[in-house]
């Protein structure tokens, strides 16, 4: 009988995450097209709506926070589809399934990797497209904590309906079905607080409903993402 | 005497029990239908503000309390079917669905009919209607999940995790909706007699029940096909009367 | 080591095999024979743990490997039909990175000494998507020099190889069964490894 292999090379939890996160980082570089085509939608909708309803200003003002998160949503949307599907086509996904770690975390990793790549850019972008909307300063301000807290809840539940439909037909409307519903508190929560922030009222309790459902996520998707991909796997 | 459950989780004889109970749902619910739906709409009396339109309620509550009813009770197949990994559970999920969807659909269709000669609009985003509005997405997800899925097996497992994950959003949806709702001042349906006359209660509850026999005779009659599609290569299936025919 | 006791497995509506046994002890090679579709890689695969099998039971070191998960895992390497290598990255990425996510630590010049012994000396840090077919599947195996795991479980791992490397492919099999580790493998290719009994399962 053999012994069992030693140890010594182990990766660590946080050396998995960092790896996994790097990689991916690393990937989309290498194809920074993909980036960039979901950022320059996320404009382009945002840019559609004074098209659509008339450039006038109080009007604009009025519709700006409804119109940048649900843009965010549809964006992070479009990006979920990347989040698995590269991984699985190729085998890698087999691979990781296979990590003598946690699956959770490797998930996790995966799923701060897309925030990245996907939530960060269109929170940085916002204020931007904001002062397109005439958004006072504090609205900005309001707009871009409520995308920080508000965005990797997309990327979270988004993850699990990736995982769900993951090599299916039709992937990619599929998935936008089943999270598009399931992420409406976040859309709810992070346009209340804007709009709270612009009638004067306090923004505490929308703010800290949003970190509740971001910890809330945080807790359980990574797990329920490892299930449903072993799910899809079989 | 002991009843030896575990046998009717077998397929083939739930097929068979499946086929004996659904009838003793489908004619009472029939009935109760007649009975609930003559006392809604000729004993109950009038309402003094909303006058002959309120009656629609007697379709519209129930409705609506079997939508959301159904959606919990298919969960709960789902999740037992996922983790006992028993295959009738998930198929009882899936013969639901449609049901819930359907008892979704028509609450909001009456909705839409109460509200205009109520408000003047065939809808207002109310917390309960908008809240049903996406259960019904939710139902549409489940649906769609499970039809894209090829490997029954696979896609019973996915859908029942969808289902759980709702289910759980539910009630987060559900307050999400009716604070954004009170933020906004919306309009919220509500019934506005203070005590409601003994002839609408009976009516109401009549209906409920009609329509939860209803769901429960619809159900085992679609978990009859369901077994049927997916054990048609078994030899229990090939001996059965209609089979042969 | 490895035990398999009445292990049956079924695709959708169809029964791949059923009342399968067998058990592979340190040292010892197996052959995955049979048709197409008569369930080989299905086998592999339930083997690694994707596949929950309709009856029976996996053991590693007397225990299911359903309860080990993690433990089983790390001892064990799955090479299957897809070689997991990103074309954006380079050969010697994509190896570091698998061999992460296997659990192991892979330093630069161990990685380097793995792709050469291989046979791609100079390739290391060429991106993926310049090599051929054959100098991919080199760099997928290349993984099963960097790792310390007893168990290898291969599907096809000679295909798309040329004559050099599938010699060089006996010659690997033979070290690590010499190490006391198992190899588990499918091949429509003549595979043999000088001085070891070759057990062969045959799927009908």
């Amino acid at each position: 009988m053999n012994p069992k292999p030693d140890n010594k090379n182990r990766l660590s939890l946080f050396g998995l995450l960092g790896l996994v996160i790097s990689r991916d980082l690393m990937l989309a570089m290498r194809r920074r097209a993909d980036v960039l085509t979901t950022l320059i939608f996320f404009v382009m909708v945002v840019s559609l709506f004074p098209l659509g309803v008339g450039p006038e200003v109080d009007m604009l003002r009025k519709m700006a926070p409804g119109v940048v998160w649900v843009a965010a949503l549809l964006s992070s949307m479009l990006s979920l589809n990347r989040m698995f599907s590269a991984d699985y086509i190729d085998g890698t996904l087999e691979q990781m399934l296979l990590a003598p770690q946690s699956m959770s975390v490797l998930v996790l990793g995966k799923i701060l990797a897309h925030w990245m790549l996907s939530g960060l850019p269109l929170m940085l972008m916002a204020p931007v497209l904001g002062l397109q909307f005439d958004m006072s300063g504090q609205a900005l301000w309001v707009l871009v904590v409520s995308l920080l807290l508000g965005t990797p809840i997309l990327s979270m539940v988004g993850a699990v309906g990736a995982a769900l439909t993951l090599g299916l037909r039709g992937g990619g409307v599929l998935v936008s079905l089943l999270v598009l519903p399931l992420c409406i508190p976040v859309l709810i929560f992070g346009t209340g607080a804007v709009e709270a922030v612009t009638s004067g009222m306090e923004i505490a309790s929308h703010l800290s409903l949003l970190g509740a459902l971001l910890v809330l996520a945080f807790a359980f998707t990574p797990w329920v993402t490892a299930m449903a991909l072993r799910i899809s796997m079989e | 005497m002991a009843i030896n459950w575990f046998k009717y989780s077998a397929p083939s004889t739930f097929y068979w029990l499946a086929g004996k109970l659904a009838p003793w749902f489908a004619w009472p619910s029939a009935v109760l239908f007649a009975v609930g739906l003559y006392i809604g709409f000729f004993v109950a009396p009038t309402d003094a503000q909303q006058s002959e339109a309120y009656r629609i309620i007697f379709l519209h509550v129930p409705a609506s309390i079997m939508s959301m009813f159904i959606y919990l009770v298919m969960a709960c197949y789902a999740a037992v079917g996922l983790i006992f990994n028993t295959r009738l559970s998930s198929m009882m999920a899936s013969a639901l669905a449609p049901t819930g969807a359907l008892f979704a659909f028509i609450s909001l269709w009456t909705g839409a009919l109460w509200g205009k000669p109520m408000w003047g609009t065939w809808w207002v985003w109310d917390a309960r209607l908008t809240s049903e509005l996406i259960l019904l997405f939710l139902y549409f997800g489940f649906i769609a999940l499970h039809a894209s899925i090829d490997d029954p097996r696979r896609a019973d497992r996915a859908s029942a995790l969808l289902a759980i994950i709702g289910s759980v959003n539910v009630p987060i949806i559900y307050f999400s909706v009716k604070w954004w709702n009170t933020l906004h001042q919306g309009s919220t349906v509500k019934f506005t007699g203070t005590s409601m006359h003994a002839a609408m209660q009976q009516a109401m509850f009549t209906v409920l029940v009609a329509c939860w026999f209803y769901a429960i005779a619809v159900a085992l009659a679609r978990v009859r096909s369901i077994i049927l599609e997916r054990e048609r290569n078994t030899q229990w299936v090939a001996e059965l009367p209609e089979a042969r025919s | 080591m490895l035990e398999i006791c009445n292990l049956a497995c079924t695709r959708g509506d169809h029964q791949l095999f059923s009342g399968l046994s067998f058990s592979l002890a340190a040292g010892e090679l197996l052959q995955v024979q049979g048709e197409n579709g008569k369930g080989k890689t299905s086998l592999l695969r339930t083997l690694c743990g994707f596949i929950t099998p309709a009856a029976g039971e996996i053991r590693w070191r007397g225990q299911d490997i359903r309860e080990l998960d993690e433990e089983y895992y790390a001892e064990m390497v799955y090479l299957g039909h897809l070689n997991a290598i990103k074309d954006e990255l380079n050969a010697l990425e994509n190896l570091r990175i698998s061999a992460g996510l296997a659990g192991c630590e892979v330093s630069d010049k161990e990685a380097i000494e793995a792709l050469r012994h291989m046979g791609l000396r100079g390739r290391e840090t060429l991106p993926v998507k310049v090599l051929s077919q054959g100098q991919r599947r080199r760099v997928a195996l290349a993984r099963l020099l960097v790792g310390n795991a007893p168990l290898w479980i291969l599907d096809e791992p000679l295909t798309a190889l040329d004559v050099g490397a599938v010699g060089l492919m006996q010659e690997l099999i033979g070290t690590h069964l010499a190490k006391d580790g198992m190899v588990v493998f499918t091949t429509h290719q003549p595979l043999e490894v000088a001085g070891v009994e070759l057990r062969r399962l045959t799927l009908t």
